[in-house]
């Protein structure tokens, strides 16, 4: 499963003061787990969920994962 | 589920039963199809449906006896549908070629048939599809028999040739002129004499069921078997004997399942309580013309049952109906690999119990889904999201920060316990105050006090795990004070503590009320009307609902019904927590309900009352009639969010303690909190989140106590998220100038985010 976060917010990593990057992250939901293009810290790893993603393509993943 | 209990289940769904003219009609024509056909004016797919099941529907069609008509539920309201003459007008009316009869390939077999009739004809047509020799002999110069007796202008010598053309195209051998004798024809490998009206009863005994004589392959049926001529009935017989001998030469049991065949009785219910009379319209001397047809198929009812549909919309909503529901629920629990389709239709159900109510059979499909659910918490396939905001609200209500359990004051146990249930503290926290004080006032001070969750969530979602942990609990306190008689405000506290812990005795509040005589702050200064909406979990507690029309009434306020009221009353979408799962359709059970009348609603369940109101019903709960002075301003009271109630849960516990045993409760974290604003227009959109201001609280303290957050360099926003149990909370906010934080946004997702994978 792709999850392409297109999201452009200019979010920084408060910590690490640096500009989130686009990154492999994954993420899991009952046993399942898949790549997914995020925006990250390079340093530390927090990453960036837009709430168009959380609330759609990621919803709609837990949905089908959940009735499965 | 069972296999035997999921057919018992679907035999009492009458919804697939034929309609009453389908059953009574020997051969079974779909009338309810072709009057639909007719009546949008599709003349082709009409005729295309008689000769699914008449082999000549022009003869039927102009001279069918129609035993089917006195069964037909429109005789009830302006007369029987004229199904023969549309079925004649179809036959005249429809422009279609010639039907291509499709006959399978041919088989090794002859068969016979003695007698040119409608019943032979019929046996001939049904036995050379399937792909039999078939000879017809017929002593007379011409196929048909009584036909062309009773066919009289109605029935032309051309038509009935044309209709009988059929024959002859399929392949079906005639020896007109020609006196077989049924006991001599050793080329045949089956003989079916159908004689008609004069042949006798040589051939006799003949087998009801089955047409078989006594002597091996020689089948006899027809007109002989009757009185009077039937063309219908002859039809039937052709028929049947066609089944028999197809089943003689394939060598199986001639007598198995054969009870469907011939005039049945319906087992269809249809509703004619709101059907209005009509009558047929004038028909022309030849026949209906195709406008007479159409406003004559238009007056047919399409008889259905759909009782329970028609009154609930989570069933409406899903399109379907129970028998349908309850095998694809079946289909649901049995699947080992792949998509369970199902769960949104076993988890949105309100288990509210009017389906069997309103259902001729009593099904009751809350409680096949309530069992469904407890099967798939078995089977660990529950979808984790299902319900899991309501129990943990469930859990929140019993936890420290809301439950309470206290004596009569002064006291260590108590003769009563006032058991409000957890939504009353949660929407009108100061009414359970206030009624406290009054039942110890009515009962000389000896009531006690507990706050908490009866387990009613639980027990929805199927969770016995839970329930009984909370039914446990309950018990211990309960015996603590004494086993007192508990008093309940909520109908489903109270269908709960009967269903579950039954030893224990309880009360409703509101024959307390009754029988204390108890009075209202303020009456009504002029008429109000109100129409009650009695809760569902109340449906079959006629004391109760007495109970409550006896205080409206005293209290100067008049009642208007509901159409769906008492025993029938409707769910208000939060039973069975179709709220959780299923939030479109509780709107629209919502909404549906709140337009059944204009005037105020007046209800005795906190959650009815506020779901009417969150979708601007004006409401009241019987509590606000008695200890409101503005009613009028109550019943437009706000249904408090999720975050909201629980804090009135919180502090009503703390007034609670405080005044009554002088406690003050401590809260540690009280003191570190960071103060927070939730703009209106953002509050509404967490509340259809699910998302509480406690959740946004922990990820706010933990964003700023670790600096794990994001920042916004353009707007100085934050953005911070955090996990808290199966959820993945994000928070959008801003500092103020008083170093408090305005929060701008908030989301959530339960896929966990798996940090430090490297791109």
């Amino acid at each position: 499963m792709t999850l392409d976060s297109a999201n452009k917010a200019p979010w920084h990593c408060a910590a690490c003061g640096i500009p989130l990057e686009k990154a492999k992250v994954q993420i899991a939901y009952l046993g399942s787990a898949f790549p997914v293009d995020l925006l990250r810290c390079s340093r530390c790893g927090i990453v960036f969920i837009p709430e168009e993603l959380a609330l759609t393509r990621m919803a709609e993943a837990e949905k089908i994962l959940e009735d499965k | 589920m069972e296999q035997e209990k999921l057919r018992r289940l679907e035999e009492k769904c009458i919804q697939d039963c034929a309609p009453p003219c389908t059953a009574a009609c020997p051969v079974h024509v779909d009338v309810r199809s072709l009057t639909g056909h007719i009546a949008r004016g599709d003349f082709s797919a009409a005729l295309k449906l008689l000769r699914k099941t008449l082999p000549f529907p022009t003869i039927i069609g102009s001279i069918c006896d129609q035993p089917c008509r006195s069964h037909c539920n429109r005789s009830l309201a302006g007369g029987s549908i004229e199904i023969a003459a549309l079925e004649r007008a179809c036959a005249f009316t429809a422009d279609t070629p010639a039907p291509k009869i499709l006959v399978l390939p041919a088989r090794d077999k002859r068969v016979a048939i003695v007698g040119g009739g409608l019943g032979g004809l019929t046996a001939a047509f049904d036995l050379r599809k399937k792909g039999y020799a078939v000879t017809v002999f017929e002593a007379a110069g011409s196929l048909g028999g009584s036909i062309r007796k009773v066919g009289g202008e109605r029935l032309t010598p051309e038509c009935i040739e044309g209709e009988l053309a059929v024959l002859e195209a399929i392949g079906v051998e005639v020896e007109l002129h020609t006196k077989a004798d049924v006991f001599n024809l050793p080329d045949f490998d089956a003989v079916f004499a159908a004689p008609g009206a004069a042949g006798g009863s040589q051939y006799l005994p003949v087998d009801p069921i089955t047409y078989a004589t006594a002597r091996e392959g020689l089948f006899a049926g027809g007109s002989l078997l009757r009185d009077a001529y039937s063309p219908i009935l002859s039809v039937a017989d052709g028929r049947r004997a066609a089944i028999s001998i197809d089943r003689y030469l394939q060598n199986v049991s001639l007598t198995a399942s054969r009870a469907g065949e011939g005039s049945l009785q319906s087992c269809l219910y249809t509703n004619m309580g709101s059907v209005k009379p009509a009558i047929a319209p004038p028909r022309s001397p030849n026949g209906f013309t195709i406008q007479e047809a159409v406003q004559e198929a238009d007056r047919c009812l399409q008889c259905e049952c759909l009782e329970c549909v028609k009154v609930c919309r989570y069933l409406e909503a899903f399109g379907s109906y129970p028998k349908k529901y309850i095998r694809e629920t079946y289909n649901n629990l049995s699947i080992v690999m792949g998509v369970r389709q199902s769960n949104a239709l076993i988890n949105s159900c309100s288990l509210c119990g009017l389906c069997a109510e309103v259902c001729p059979k009593g099904l009751d499909m809350g409680s096949v889904m309530s069992d469904a659910r407890r099967i798939m918490i078995g089977q660990k396939r529950m979808p984790p999201s299902a319900h899991d905001f309501a129990l943990r609200d469930m859990l929140f209500a019993n936890s420290d920060a809301s439950a309470l359990c206290i004596p009569a004051p002064g006291k260590d146990s108590c003769e009563y316990l006032f058991f409000p249930g957890c939504q009353l503290s949660a929407s009108a926290p100061e009414h359970v105050e206030k009624t406290y004080a009054l039942l110890r006032d009515t009962f000389s001070a000896d009531v006690g006090l507990m706050l908490g969750c009866c387990g009613a969530p639980a027990d929805w979602a199927g969770r016995d795990d839970l329930l009984k942990q909370v039914l446990d609990d309950f018990s211990v306190q309960h015996r603590r004070m004494g086993s007192p008689r508990l008093i309940l405000a909520c109908p489903s506290c109270s269908r709960v503590f009967r269903r579950y812990l039954p030893e224990v005795e309880t009360v409703s509040l509101w024959e307390v009320l009754e029988k204390s005589g108890a009075a209202p702050v303020a009456a009504p200064a002029r008429e109000h009307v109100l129409s009650i909406h009695d809760p569902c979990s109340a449906r079959n507690d006629g004391r109760l609902h007495e109970s409550v029309r006896i205080i409206v009434t005293n209290f100067g306020y008049t009642i208007k019904e509901l159409p769906l009221s008492r025993q029938k009353t409707t769910c208000c979408s939060y039973g069975g927590l179709m709220w959780f799962a299923n939030a479109k359709v509780a709107r629209e059970v919502i909404d549906r309900r709140i337009r059944e009348s204009g005037d105020d609603y007046l209800t005795y369940c906190s959650m009815c009352r506020d779901l009417f109101a969150s979708q601007g019903k004006r409401c009241l709960h019987l509590l606000d009639l008695l200890f409101e002075n503005d009613v009028s301003s109550s019943s437009s009271r706000a249904c408090p969010g999720w975050s909201q109630r629980r804090e009135n849960r919180v502090q009503l516990k703390r007034r609670i303690l405080t005044k009554l045993t002088g406690e003050v409760m401590t809260d540690d974290a009280c003191e570190h909190q960071q103060e927070f604003f939730i703009a209106a227009d953002v509050q509404a959109v967490l509340e259809q989140r699910f998302i509480l201001a406690e959740d946004i609280r922990q990820v706010i303290a933990q964003a700023e106590q670790t600096g794990r957050k994001l920042v916004n360099p353009e707007t100085g926003s934050t953005l911070a998220y955090h996990k808290l149990g199966c959820v993945t909370y994000w928070v959008e906010y801003s500092s103020t100038p008083g170093g408090a934080f305005s929060i701008n946004n908030a989301y959530s997702h339960r896929m966990e985010i798996i940090e430090g994978v490297k791109s």
